[in-house]
């Protein structure tokens, strides 16, 4: 867990005084909402449907159990109770009041959190791999650097209005779960053939309206240039991306107008004026920030007595499924799966966020981790400890054993709440997850992400499920996209739709004939994606508009 | 005092006037950066015509648009001389481009970046490109919809002086100049990072 020093603690305290009295001001009238705007935003306040919506930044996805109690007290409080986990590994409350918001701040600054660009056109939280740290694929953990790259973005003076938002993740790992190449900038650590730490960098990528997948600007960047490197990327996008259309706004578009070559050159030459300078990170300075994470103190020797329960079912199912790898013998990473039955995705109840809170206590050090995939994770619990852990999970519904698995649905809030959105999401999820009600069969299914974004700026990541459903509004009402062969990962794609869009009643069905050719067609142990691949889409069209060929 | 100039961290009387481009009916696509705006409208603006005929008092300190000092650079020289004369660009014109024609850019005692919209983010990167690419080290002057809440920000990035928008309160956007007391990032007004310049060794 990183640990605030006095620096980092005055930053967001001033924050708080200078947003108070920002909002005081809005409410006298002395700001246009319209110049109010960008500075509620930069604390993560949208005006939403039913209320403003708060997101609260969780940096790089980790949060302390002193924390995330805090955020249940803050939930009830000013909330209804709940909170909603983000894609981008935030927590949004949607229900606080614009009067409120000064203090819900001040409470978050009491425990060392704050909403500091979390929307805006701004550089948002730099987000990484779940497992930084405890992996044992890693080259680097990348929390280190996300929290120097936070400290270098948090109020950097000539990125605060950006021509659109910017988003940043890295990854210290061989496997990809970041989805870098879905950002504006990727980062992926990597040893050079001298068995040096080296950076690729990859630009111009994201999902929303016009998904595309990064393109590398630089294939070889020693990581101390990480910062500089970043800067001469965003100052090239602030003084030369579009402003004129919002919808053409983002790195991606400038990149694509320009061509990677002439980008490149641009950023190589306002590189060279700050190359070497005083933002580069040096290994010092790495060492530093390594110290305030607190390391937790792992037992070693220890008896594994997980066979005991070989024979039971459900607890082996869920040890398949939603426990993963550690750096350490005799350690598991586990995954708290926020998509049971008739949730919305990544929602949690501020009773299950103290329970979770306690849990994690016992069990990993005090420390909780968001996924992208809108999941949990306690990054060290002893293997010794899981069976109990396990039960004690089942009991407050936090043990569903599908993480990869078609139920765990990555979505975005979506008409229920979103003011964007054109189509309700989270009602298409529950519905696909009551026909697919049998673990059984998921378990057999294997292997598969479905992504749903109620509307084309993708929240819900729908380009990179393997599965991909889009809320579209067709004459005023809601209709379904279907899209498949997208994938995340280090072989990232995007999804290509399949054909015409479908009504919110229809979709249950069209996801349940897309699984039926999968699990007809497949091969011995291939995944879901892997056979899309293989067969194309054809008899996945086949069977899914045969209705209407009739 | 009655004025809406902040130079550094007070309010002074502006002994500076700004020459404007003469007005006309045209829309202008000017929020888009110039590469693509390029590709957008292949249209300059300012135009030629208002460059041409853009008034130039004959005497008194003058900021004039960079095109119309292009044009009269050479008449104006004993002028420049005697500090009379500085520019100020729109926010979609690159002085890099133009830094042969300009010559040593310390020769002007100010230069001014002019945004029509306060969200127009382009204005914090001009000065860093003029104040570290280009080494200008005079007066930085941020003008047109300039508000309390970018002032820091604008500061940081090298501007030392700014012309409020007329209808807001000068002296509460004073205020906002030291909103933060300890910045994380090296930008042009301190530019090592805090941890190059504090002790943050410990707990």
């Amino acid at each position: 867990m990183y640990i605030y020093d006095d620096i980092d603690q005055k930053i967001v305290n001033e924050r708080v005084a200078q947003y108070t009295d920002q909002l005081n001001r809005f409410l006298k009238n002395e700001l246009t909402e319209e110049e109010f705007r960008p500075l509620r935003l930069q604390n993560g306040l949208y005006i939403q449907r039913h209320a403003p919506m708060l997101r609260i930044a969780i940096p790089y996805g980790l949060l302390s159990s002193k924390q995330l109690r805090k955020l249940a007290d803050i939930a009830d409080k000013y909330d209804r109770g709940y909170g909603h986990f983000s894609t981008r590994q935030n927590l949004q409350l949607n229900w606080p009041k614009l009067e409120d918001t000064p203090k819900i701040l001040a409470e978050l600054a009491s425990v060392q959190m704050h909403a500091i660009q979390t929307s805006g056109n701004c550089v948002r939280n730099i987000t990484t791999d779940q497992f930084a740290g405890v992996t044992p694929d890693e080259i680097l953990d990348a929390r280190h650097i996300a929290e120097i790259m936070r400290q270098w973005s948090t109020f950097h003076p000539e990125f605060a209005l950006l021509p659109r938002k910017f988003k940043i993740a890295v990854t210290g790992s061989t496997k990809d779960r970041a989805v870098v190449q879905a950002h504006d900038i990727g980062i992926e650590f990597y040893y050079d053939e001298h068995q040096k730490i080296v950076a690729k960098i990859w630009v111009g990528g994201g999902l929303g309206r016009t998904p595309i997948l990064g393109t590398v600007i630089n294939e070889r960047l020693e990581w101390q240039h990480v910062l500089t490197y970043c800067e001469a990327i965003l100052r090239v996008y602030n003084l030369y991306g579009r402003r004129d259309n919002s919808f053409k706004a983002r790195i991606k578009i400038l990149v694509k107008a320009l061509g990677i070559d002439q980008f490149r050159t641009l950023v190589e030459d306002e590189w060279q004026h700050i190359k070497n300078g005083p933002n580069t990170i040096t290994e010092d300075e790495l060492d530093r920030v390594k110290q305030f994470f607190t390391e937790p103190s792992y037992q070693t020797n220890l008896k594994n007595t997980l066979e005991e329960h070989q024979n039971n079912k459900p607890f082996t199912q869920w040890l398949l499924r939603c426990t993963h790898e550690h750096k350490i013998e005799g350690y598991r990473s586990v995954t708290l799966s926020l998509k049971p039955y008739n949730v919305a995705p990544g929602d949690v109840t501020s009773d299950q966020m103290n329970i979770i809170a306690d849990l994690s206590d016992q069990f990993s050090f005090g420390e909780i981790r968001v996924s992208h995939e809108q999941n949990l994770i306690f990054a060290d619990v002893k293997e010794n400890d899981l069976f109990e852990l396990w039960e004690k999970l089942k009991a407050h519904n936090l043990a569903t054993p599908n993480v990869g698995l078609l139920t765990d649905i990555i979505c975005c809030p979506g008409g229920d709440f979103c003011s964007l959105a054109n189509a309700k999401s989270i009602p298409i999820a529950d519905s696909i997850q009551q026909v697919f009600d049998d673990m059984d069969y998921l378990h057999e299914i294997g292997d598969i992400n479905l992504n749903i974004s109620g509307c084309m700026n993708a929240c819900g990541h729908h380009h990179v499920g393997h599965i991909g459903i889009l809320g579209v509004d067709k004459d005023g009402s809601e209709w379904y996209q279907v899209t498949l062969g997208g994938n995340q990962g280090n072989f990232a794609s995007i999804g290509k739709v399949i054909g015409p869009s479908f009504s919110s009643e229809e979709m249950p069905i069209v996801i349940k004939r897309i699984i039926e050719v999968y699990i007809k067609e497949r091969h011995e142990d291939e995944r879901f994606i892997d056979c899309v691949q293989r067969i194309g889409f054809e008899p996945f069209k086949k069977n899914v508009y045969q209705v209407q060929e009739v | 005092m009655n004025s809406q100039l902040i130079v550094k961290d007070k309010i002074v009387h502006d002994d500076w006037v700004k020459i404007d481009l003469p007005k006309i009916d045209m829309e202008v696509k000017k929020q888009a950066g110039k590469v693509v705006l390029f590709k957008l409208t292949g249209d300059d603006f300012p135009t030629p015509d208002q460059i041409k005929e853009t008034q130039i008092p004959s005497s008194g300190k003058i900021i004039l648009p960079l095109k119309a000092y292009l044009l009269h650079k050479d008449e104006l020289k004993d002028r420049l001389n005697k500090g009379e004369i500085a520019i100020w660009v729109l926010s979609h014109e690159e002085i890099g481009s133009h830094l042969n024609e300009l010559g040593d850019l310390n020769q002007f005692p100010l230069i001014a970046v002019h945004i029509d919209k306060f969200a127009d983010g382009r204005i914090f990167s001009i000065a860093t490109q003029l104040r570290i690419n280009f080494k200008f080290k005079n007066e930085l002057r941020a003008l047109g919809d300039i508000l309390m809440d970018q002032l820091y920000f604008l500061k940081r990035c090298g501007y030392t002086s700014y012309l409020i928008r007329s209808d807001r309160d000068t002296n509460q956007a004073l205020k906002s100049l030291s909103d933060f007391s300890e910045p994380y990032q090296g930008a042009f007004d301190i530019q090592e990072p805090v941890w190059r310049r504090k002790n943050r060794k410990s707990l």
